[in-house]
């Protein structure tokens, strides 16, 4: 199988928009973070306990959505815990976000732990099926590529599109844009900074926490503890190289997903012999820091990230 | 106007008193608005003029005295109930995001939160009506970041209109203007004040005071201090009301040129984002000379600033420092050609807040003074700055406090003992009185009068005119990175500058004279 | 609400917020306690058995304090600095292969010159790890916590595949495993007869070192202006990118001495566990320490001992280990609210 017949089969697209999924959604979740003006370093131990909480959920007798809910309400909680030290406090959001990191993961580890302290592998759920949309997946390439996904898939594809409307098409989505700009502009028109970055915050990381369920709930059906692996960080690149907009860094999530699912298949071809499966593996990490230094001289940058805002603070 | 009594009172401050730990801003402040009336609320810097505004706008809460706007009592700690009640404020240092179109910053905050959609037909078709009848012309598609200065404070006045403001607040509006358009802005507010609205202007500069108020209230040290109908009072009156006492600023006498010490010749540097870089220019300072640069911020002044500080190189033109050509030209080349630096802004550019004062004196000499071969010594960068805070009368407790805590004026006298202390050849100072009070504006400009004594010569950029106009023995202007023909003390009028500020003059092929 | 900075804190705002903190991240510990059914007193009474018990559990604990004082120092350099290395897990890992590819005799070193040799490979290994990202941050801006993040991830596979071919034990039985390192290439023990290695000498003369280089030289004082306001340092003439880039070969540097300590002096060869994530549990110990290099050794023994502690405790009360991580998470982001207390009022209006 040649480089041309990978990129023309239906099964590797859908494998590609299969691996950008967690993404998408996780990286929507940093996107609105940032937007508003907050760093989210969490975003890696926040996907590892909304893959878990989602996962135990489910296990424990609550059906798959309510699993996605329950890891929604961590990933807020979490994002709770981030927005009140970083925005009323102002601490630095490399800090908060790394501690933060570490918490969420040490935490979800215990709980696993306590939970589950028998067992040597862990248990398996019913996790989400493909859902084939009538007609659409009846296409030729796109039928079976894009449409022959699980509803969580979909769900992730209707969430950019929501969160681009709110963005760009409503008050609310101003505030936030102009909040990660100038937090003084805001706070001149009588709207609560505070309240803006706190609610992007914690509506990001729950949605991030959506992100690592997906793992759990939908690419695989159980729970390991190195399962995120590094797509939090890589969910931060992704921003960066979306320019901070959800339709691009949609764009650019399946574009990383499809040199994702490349990799694998390359794996198992006459290359994958010659070249160490660890230089495989890594590609994922170089092309995040690829897409960084490429977007590093675009200026598009919200002006505010990463710079606290205290009122009457000259 | 002088029916002022008679109309109904729209804002009423009674006995507003505000204490920030141990320092009262406001003690007891009490006054009344009336409708189609404008106030200037006149003060020295520190004396309580934007606490003030901040309590009105609920950004404060006061800790005795209440706000009446409309008859009604403002609830304490509501920031939006002033904006609510028809409370337009047009601040200092504009409250714009760049990346946001004209119409987006007007909305913002405009509609609740939970409304389902913007509706930018109807917002834009509104501020091109507000635009044409105030006068205020500016294109609502456009992004914030390419406006220029003068037209973004355009946007904050439509801001304010936009929401029906019946009161309009603006913390010294023309400090970014030139006079032309400190005169448009005039028009609009008369403009504005027939169809009912009332105004508070914030100022410090009497002449406009006298020109666009019907009354005068003078802040000092956080209390009313005075309230004159401006057509019974003088501009002298006010500076002492406004000073308490009588003070003299140094009279400064014009100097003759001594020897050539720094020569720009057709220096061009690149554009920094919205800010124009140096376009061709051509500069000469001169031993013994203070050389005034007036314009309008953002015209290039921060690129002659950051050449001669050391942090940005010409791309074409040259730079001649004594006669020699500069090379490797870095900040330390600057210091160590004798070049003294006094940045913009003295709490980002100047010092390290959490740095003590030690450290923050040898900022810049510790290199060559305070070590060897990488070793600090730290009791002689201690007695040097002791010697410091005692030569240059900083008011400090120690050498071992850390700058945050000082005030202003004690930081900047530390910033010039850094400097002056070298004995340099060359001055910059970059706004060196902004935000100081009195008593440290005249001390900065006596010093620096006394460096150009004895023999250096001083680069005054300011934009305030009246400053420019009362030191400069030469003055320059600088509009889009071009720079005027040098004039002698006395003979321009504020007009005449005001018009070369506009970019009037630099078309007609008028020689660059140094 | 509104942060007002206090001009001269009392002493007990500079005492009162910390040990509020330390007491908040044992009540974290005793709730998880109580959750995983232990009794929180007799919790805490085992790991301080576990890591001060005995002379066995003291040594253990001193132990594994030094990677720790090593990544926690290479940690508070580069953040004095503002320079934001996570990626210390990777310069350690550097570290420890250059030492095994020099100590298991590829150059056929004279003995006297092996431990020396090693420790400066070591070194310069960490130090190029990290100039990488440092160049990145210096020449394009591109923020250096992501890319010294994915570097880590990008280490430790290189590591995998060099323990899977070039650096693989012949007699390793199909383990991904390093060969010993030679005799004279692992560091002895600091006293004999105790279990305890040069490696935590050499750490506290490192703590030393950089507490001179901090107080005492030129670069200790243009990093520390750097870090608390870069824009200012570069007006008054110091050369900003050229100190962001030294503090990276020295945070860097110090990161890969780790790296061989380890494997010098505890482990002898190298292996994927190398590192139970030293470079990141050093964010913690540098937080803790409030970056002073002295203070990294303090907070490195700290956490080396809850991390024993909780190790030993754990088997015997069956809580799981994973509350030592939670206490130090916890630890961190409490601390760092604390200080800020110390220095900040919170006003109301």
């Amino acid at each position: 199988m040649d480089l041309f017949d990978i990129l023309l089969s239906a099964s590797f697209w859908a494998a590609a928009i299969r691996i950008a999924s967690p993404l998408i959604f996780a990286t929507l979740g940093e996107l609105i973070c940032e937007r508003a003006g907050v760093l989210n370093l969490g975003i890696e131990g926040i996907m590892v306990a909304g893959a878990f909480a989602g996962w135990i959920a489910v296990w424990a007798g609550l059906p798959l959505w309510g699993g996605v809910a329950v890891a929604m309400l961590t990933g807020m909680m979490l994002g709770l815990v981030h927005s009140i030290l970083s925005v009323p406090f102002g601490l630095s959001q490399h800090v908060v976000g790394i501690g933060l990191t570490l918490l969420a993961t040490s935490l979800t580890f215990y709980t696993y732990r306590v939970v589950l302290p028998e067992v040597s592998s862990p248990p398996k759920i019913t996790a989400f099926q493909p859902y084939e949309i009538p007609l659409l997946s009846d296409l030729p390439l796109v039928g079976p590529a894009l449409f022959s996904q699980t509803p969580l898939t979909y769900a992730g594809f209707i969430l950019a599109a929501l969160t681009a409307l709110v963005l760009y098409r409503t008050p609310l989505g101003l505030a936030v844009r102009a909040a990660g700009e100038n937090p003084a502009a805001v706070a001149a028109q009588g709207l609560s900074v505070t309240a803006i970055r706190m609610g992007a915050v914690i509506v990001g990381s729950g949605f991030m926490a959506v992100g690592g369920a997906f793992l759990t709930l939908s690419a695989f059906d159980s729970f390991f503890f190195d399962m995120v692996n590094g797509r939090g960080w890589i969910c931060i690149a992704l921003v960066v190289f979306g320019a901070w907009k959800p339709g691009k860094a949609v764009m650019g999530a399946i574009l990383f997903a499809a040199f994702d699912a490349l990799q694998i298949r390359l794996q198992q071809t006459g290359i994958g012999a010659v070249v160490p499966y660890q230089v495989f593996l890594m590609l994922p990490y170089f092309l995040s820091i690829l897409a960084l230094v490429v977007m590093s001289r675009r200026a598009e940058i919200p002006a505010a990230l990463m710079v606290p805002f205290n009122k009457g603070e000259r | 106007m002088n029916n002022t009594t008679k109309a109904q009172v729209v804002l009423r401050l009674q006995g507003i008193t505000k204490r920030f730990g141990p320092v009262t801003a406001n003690e007891g402040v009490s006054f009344d608005l009336h409708r189609g009336e404008v106030i200037a609320l006149l003060g020295e810097n520190g004396a309580g003029k934007t606490t003030l505004m901040n309590i009105l706008f609920g950004q404060y809460t006061a800790d005795e005295g209440s706000v009446e706007l409309f008859g009604q009592t403002l609830p304490p700690g509501a920031p939006r109930a002033a904006l609510d009640a028809g409370v337009g404020m047009v601040h200092q240092h504009f409250t714009l995001a760049d990346n946001l179109t004209v119409w987006e910053n007007i909305v913002l905050g405009v509609d609740p939160l939970t409304a389902p959609r913007l509706k930018p037909a109807q917002a834009k078709a509104r501020i091109r009506a507000l635009s044409d009848q105030f006068h205020l012309k500016v294109d609502p598609n456009a992004k914030v970041g390419r406006l220029t200065v003068g037209e973004r404070q355009r946007v904050e006045i439509l801001k304010a209109l936009y929401r029906d403001a019946k009161i309009l607040i603006l913390d010294e509006p023309t400090a970014v203007l030139t006079p032309q358009e400190a005169e448009a802005l005039f028009a609009t507010l008369r403009e504005a004040i027939a169809t009912g609205l009332s105004v508070i202007f914030i100022s410090h500069k009497l002449h406009e005071v006298m020109a666009i108020s019907h009354r005068v209230v003078v802040l000092r040290h956080g209390k009313l201090a005075a309230e004159r109908a401006t057509n019974q009072t003088n501009r002298e009156d006010l500076a002492a009301l406004m000073v308490g006492t009588e003070v003299s600023a140094p009279s400064i006498e014009t100097a003759a040129p001594g020897a050539p010490l720094l020569s720009l010749r057709r220096v061009t540097t690149p554009d920094q984002g919205a800010a124009p870089g140096l376009k061709s220019l051509n500069l000469e300072l001169a031993a013994g000379q203070i050389i005034g640069l007036a314009g309008v911020s953002g015209n290039g002044q921060a690129a002659l600033s950051d050449l001669l500080s050391g942090l940005i190189t010409p791309a074409s033109g040259e730079m001649q420092l004594n006669g020699t050509e500069v090379q490797r030209w870095t900040p330390r080349t600057a210091i160590a050609k004798g070049i003294a630096r006094i940045p913009e802004d003295r709490h980002k550019t100047g010092t390290i807040a959490d740095f003590d004062l030690t450290e923050n004196a040898i900022l810049e000499t510790y290199a060559s003074r305070f070590s060897r071969r990488g070793w600090m010594n730290w009791a002689k960068a201690r007695a040097f700055t002791k010697d410091l805070i005692n030569t240059y009368d900083v008011r400090c407790p120690g050498p071992d406090i850390r700058i945050r805590l000082l005030s202003g004026g004690n930081m900047q006298k530390l910033i010039l003992g850094r400097v002056l202390e070298e004995a340099p050849q060359i001055i910059l100072a970059n706004q060196p009185v902004r935000g100081l009070d009195i008593g440290a504006v005249n001390y900065v400009h006596g010093a620096l009068a006394k460096a150009r004594d004895r023999g250096a010569a001083v680069l005054l950029i300011s934009e305030d005119l009246d400053e420019i106009m009362q030191l400069s023995d030469v003055i320059h202007v600088i509009s889009e990175g071009r720079l005027s023909p040098g004039f002698g003390r006395g003979t321009m009028r504020p007009e005449d500058l005001g018009a070369w500020m506009a970019g009037h003059g630099f078309d007609a092929g008028a020689p660059n004279a140094a | 609400m509104r942060l007002e900075p206090i001009a001269a804190p009392s002493p007990a705002r500079r005492i009162v917020p910390p040990l509020l903190a330390l007491l908040a991240t044992f009540a974290v510990a005793t709730l998880l306690a109580l959750i995983a059914g232990g009794y929180p007193f007799a919790v805490f009474g085992l790991i301080v058995k576990g890591a001060f018990g005995s002379k066995f559990a003291l040594l253990e604990t001193l132990n594994s304090a030094t990677p720790l004082i090593f990544t926690g120092l290479a940690i508070a350099v580069a953040f004095r600095a503002k320079l934001w290395n996570i990626g210390a897990e990777a310069q350690l890992y550097a570290g420890a292969v250059l030492t095994v590819v020099l100590g298991t005799g590829a150059l056929g070193l004279p003995a006297y010159l092996m431990l020396p040799l090693c420790a400066i490979a070591a070194m310069f290994a960490g130090a190029t790890l990290l100039l990488g990202p440092a160049l990145l941050k210096t020449r394009l801006g591109v923020d250096e916590v992501v890319t010294t993040l994915l570097f880590n991830f990008i280490f430790l596979l290189f590591v995998s595949y060099l323990l899977e071919g070039p650096l693989k034990d012949p007699m390793g039985m199909g383990w991904p495993k390093s060969a010993r390192l030679l005799p004279e290439a692992r560091l002895p023990r600091l006293v004999e007869g105790l279990r305890l290695h040069w490696g935590f000498g050499l750490a506290l003369i490192a703590a030393l070192l950089v507490w001179v280089i901090n107080t005492r030289t030129t670069l200790g004082y243009e990093m520390r202006a750097v870090g608390q306001n870069a824009e200012a340092a570069g007006f008054a003439g110091i050369p900003v990118t050229k100190v962001i880039l030294k503090t990276a070969l020295l945070s860097g540097g110090l990161a890969g001495l780790a790296g061989f300590s380890e494997v010098s002096g505890l482990k002898g060869a190298l292996t994927l566990d190398l590192s139970p994530g030293f470079g990141y549990t050093g964010i913690v110990v540098a937080m803790l320490a409030l970056l002073h290099p002295l203070g990294v050794v303090v907070a490195a023994l700290f956490v080396a001992a809850i991390f024993v502690g909780a190790d030993s405790m754990s088997r015997a009360a069956g809580v799981p280990s994973y509350i030592a991580d939670i206490m130090l998470a916890s630890a961190l982001l409490f601390m760092v609210l604390a200080i800020l207390l110390t220095k900040f009022r919170v006003r109301r209006d």
